[in-house]
């Protein structure tokens, strides 16, 4: 997989570069940092070039100033704070400089990423209160709402501002990052198969997505050839991962909007693609089946996986046909929380989320990796960027899942399901997956004694919520839990 | 709107029956804890302490032992690595999942599992028939929760026990926890804990909150909840399944027996 070309930049030249990438019709991906020698600092960006074609990196020193690219390209605003907080490397003329990562009462000699700073040392933390600027002009009506991080429900910890005024949401702030576990730095020094087992735990139900993108990672750096099987089986596994995962957005949107039978049938249906992922692979997440060159062992998914998945699909038909008719629950979803176009490419919207929006964009289809070249998804895309335009995508994408799935188990070859993945020392690797929530990107480097270096995560959650207080904004808190269900966003991979 | 009610009565009764009555609980295929038979393992081998992620094998130390292994099920992850790595069998795949113990020291393999007492103590007769449960995500990797959503879908259907979600920690009796505790969910670890009127119970749930699990140490995360708050009972698994939680959930009531002792179940 050449799905990559490295050009190396002055950190002068970078604006003029992601300028020009922009007009032409590209789009920043992602920013990190990594320590190539102990005391030298090297800054990469991915970018889509608008040609098309491979993915563009960029590589940057820096010792001398970077500017911040995110007056250029809104989305890398959160990436280049990321890099602030935890390698300690400041940009200038940031529009927001403030933490993001690490919270206020964090503090630490050396930044976390920093070569010398001991694995196991913990930060030193004190609870502070964030300072959260002033919403203009209205002191004495505009009232602030702090919600978190332990809040109501079985639901992933974060802290989110509202600031109201009865009804209506002045401003909106997410305070993320209460479940940073240091990921990242989790995978420096171990040996490269050893990294799937942690890959498969940053995000529980994203496993397959991300175990995938690291695994495509290490063997794009090692010029590993995973066997024409288990290429159909990681579709097979990454499609099952969709499903569910679909189907759990579908139950908790009903929940939202108050559909009782709709939640029920929603989660039910979820529980039995869990149930039938455990039946092929031992695991409700699908765990435990990939490994650098291929899988860990075959699968025989048989005839009963794809009559199991013919009663699934018709009970899905039904269900979808029933929400699409129901009156009271279109009504709470048209125009809610409505991303236009410009804003949901700015700002790095990926997945559902973009394509709700307008914009057409599918790794699976545009980069093709695992079999996806022999069985391409339709990507199904709407205009109107609301939530039910989010939903309409998904209820499209759960169909078109499932005709993969049969797709792939039509074609599904005979043969080795694993090849042997010889790390070469000193290497590199993007690895990328189309995953539930969208975009996902792993960058791996390998040090010169054949261990992980440096892994840098990119989950869609980062991404969508950065976008997802654009649609807050100036609404009502009626509508609130709705659009954020529209979503379908994560935090653990998000935080990391 | 009838034609959703129609759609729920068409579909009629999803809940299993398990674990009231005796019928599928839905964890067919599941791979759990792996199995240690010592007897099969051999001289100078160490390969599944070699490729243990997180440390719960080692080898015993300690002279005179009649096993070559140290294993604490607190910590697997159930990467089923072990399984694969061991050349004889002494490590086997298994579909143990019912590990939820009143005592840490319940999850170490120990060769004398079947006549060990056991341990804990009885919960208030009180709570037996409706507990009120507050969760918090102290940086879990979402897979707890998702098992925790599981649990109010019509197949487990938790409500039926008695066993409700409360969103005030001051309507909980029991604190359920995920997640390894990571630096900025410590502080409100302890609030929502401290919140709570006592009687309160702690339920660690899935192996991050019992032990740390992979991401454990390093400077953003914990070791999971000793030492931070007091648990009553632990629930190693990653993640559980939603039978292994409604077991633990049982077990703390003194509804279900403990099944793990020693490291093994035991019936």
């Amino acid at each position: 997989m050449t799905a990559r070309r490295v050009t190396p930049l002055r950190a002068a030249e970078l604006k003029d570069a992601a300028t020009r990438l922009l007009a032409a019709g590209g789009r920043m991906q992602m920013a990190y940092a990594w320590y190539p020698e102990p005391q030298r600092l090297e800054l990469r960006y991915t970018a889509s070039p608008a040609s098309g074609g491979p993915f563009a990196i960029w590589r940057c020193d820096a010792s001398e100033p970077i500017p911040s690219l995110a007056t250029v390209s809104p989305l890398l605003s959160w990436y280049e704070r990321e890099i602030t907080d935890l390698f300690g490397l400041s940009f200038t003329d940031h529009p927001q400089p403030h933490h993001l990562v690490l919270h206020e009462g964090a503090t630490a000699a050396v930044p976390p990423f920093a070569p010398d700073y001991p694995p196991d040392r913990p930060l030193l933390v004190k609870r502070t209160q964030q300072a959260v600027p002033q919403v203009a002009g209205a002191e004495d009506d505009v009232q602030l709402l702090p919600f978190g991080p332990v809040r109501a429900d079985v639901v992933e910890s974060g802290e989110f501002m509202f600031f109201y005024v009865g009804e209506a949401i002045i401003h909106y702030h997410p305070r993320l990052f209460f479940k940073h576990r240091g990921m990242e730095k989790r995978f420096e020094g171990i040996e490269p198969s050893r990294g799937v087992v942690l890959a498969e735990r940053v995000s529980g139900v994203g496993s397959v997505a991300h175990a995938l993108a690291y695994c495509q990672a290490v063997e794009s750096a090692s010029n590993c050839i995973v066997p024409p099987r288990a290429k159909f089986l990681r579709v097979l596994l990454a499609e099952l991962e969709r499903l569910y995962n679909h189907l759990h957005y579908f139950g908790h949107l009903c929940h939202t909007t108050t559909l009782k039978v709709g939640e029920a049938e929603g989660k039910l249906l979820e529980e039995q693609a869990k149930q039938l992922n455990t039946r092929l692979t031992g695991s409700r997440f699908l765990r435990s089946v990939l490994a650098l060159g291929g899988l860990r062992r075959d699968l025989s998914p048989d005839n009963w996986l794809e009559s199991e998945l013919a009663t699934l699909r018709a009970r899905f038909s039904r269900y979808a046909e029933h929400m699409e008719n129901t009156a009271s629950h279109l009504d709470r979803l048209i125009t809610t929380g409505k991303l236009d176009r410009r804003l949901a490419f700015d700002q790095g919207a990926t997945g559902p989320i973009e394509r709700a929006s307008g914009i057409d964009r599918d790794l699976r289809r545009d980069h093709p990796y695992a079999a996806y070249a022999e069985i391409a998804p339709a990507v199904a895309v709407r205009e109107a960027g609301d939530a039910h335009a989010r939903a309409q995508v998904r209820i499209a994408e759960v169909d078109a899942s499932i005709a993969l799935i049969e797709r792939a188990l039509d074609l599904l070859p005979d043969g080795p399901v694993h090849a042997e993945c010889n790390v070469i020392p000193d290497s590199e690797g993007l690895g990328f997956t189309e995953s539930p929530r969208g975009t996902l990107f792993y960058a791996v480097h390998i040090g010169g004694d054949g261990r992980l270096a440096r892994v840098k995560i990119k989950s869609p959650s980062f991404s969508n919520w950065r976008v997802f207080p654009f649609t807050v904004h100036d609404t009502n808190m009626m509508d609130y839990g709705i659009n954020e269900a529209s979503f379908g966003l994560t935090i653990a991979g998000c935080d990391r | 709107m009838p034609q959703w009610t129609l759609l729920g009565l068409l579909a009629g009764k999803q809940t299993a029956p398990w674990p009231l009555a005796a019928g599928t609980d839905g964890q067919n295929g599941f791979l759990g804890m792996p199995r240690y038979k010592p007897a099969l393992c051999t001289d100078a081998c160490e390969a599944c302490a070699d490729i243990c992620p997180t440390k719960a094998i080692t080898m015993r130390t300690s002279s005179g032992a009649t096993s070559r292994l140290d294993v604490d099920y607190g910590r697997c992850v159930v990467c089923q690595l072990c399984t694969e790595a061991c050349p004889t069998g002494a490590m086997s795949p298994s579909s143990d999942w019912a590990f939820g113990a009143r005592a840490r020291d319940d999850l170490f393999w120990q060769d004398d599992a079947a006549a060990r007492p056991a341990s804990g103590r009885a919960t208030l007769r009180a709570f037996r028939r409706s507990l009120h449960v507050r969760h918090v995500d102290a940086g879990s990797c979402n897979g707890c929760e998702s098992e925790l959503q599981a649990l109010n879908n019509p197949f487990y259907n938790l409500h039926r026990l008695g066993i409700f979600f409360t969103a005030s920690p001051r309507f909980a009796d029991l604190l359920l926890v995920t997640g390894p505790v990571t630096n900025a969910m410590l502080g409100p670890l302890r609030t929502t804990y401290e919140a709570m009127a006592e009687p309160r119970w702690v339920l660690a749930v899935g192996t991050c909150a019992v032990s740390g699990g992979v991401a454990e140490g390093g400077y953003a995360c914990g070791h999971g909840l000793d030492g931070v708050i007091p648990v009553d009972v632990y629930l190693p698994g990653c993640p559980p399944n939603p039978a292994a939680i409604i077991h633990a959930l049982l077990l703390f009531l003194d509804r279900a027996p403990q099944r793990v002792k020693g490291g093994q179940l035991v019936e």
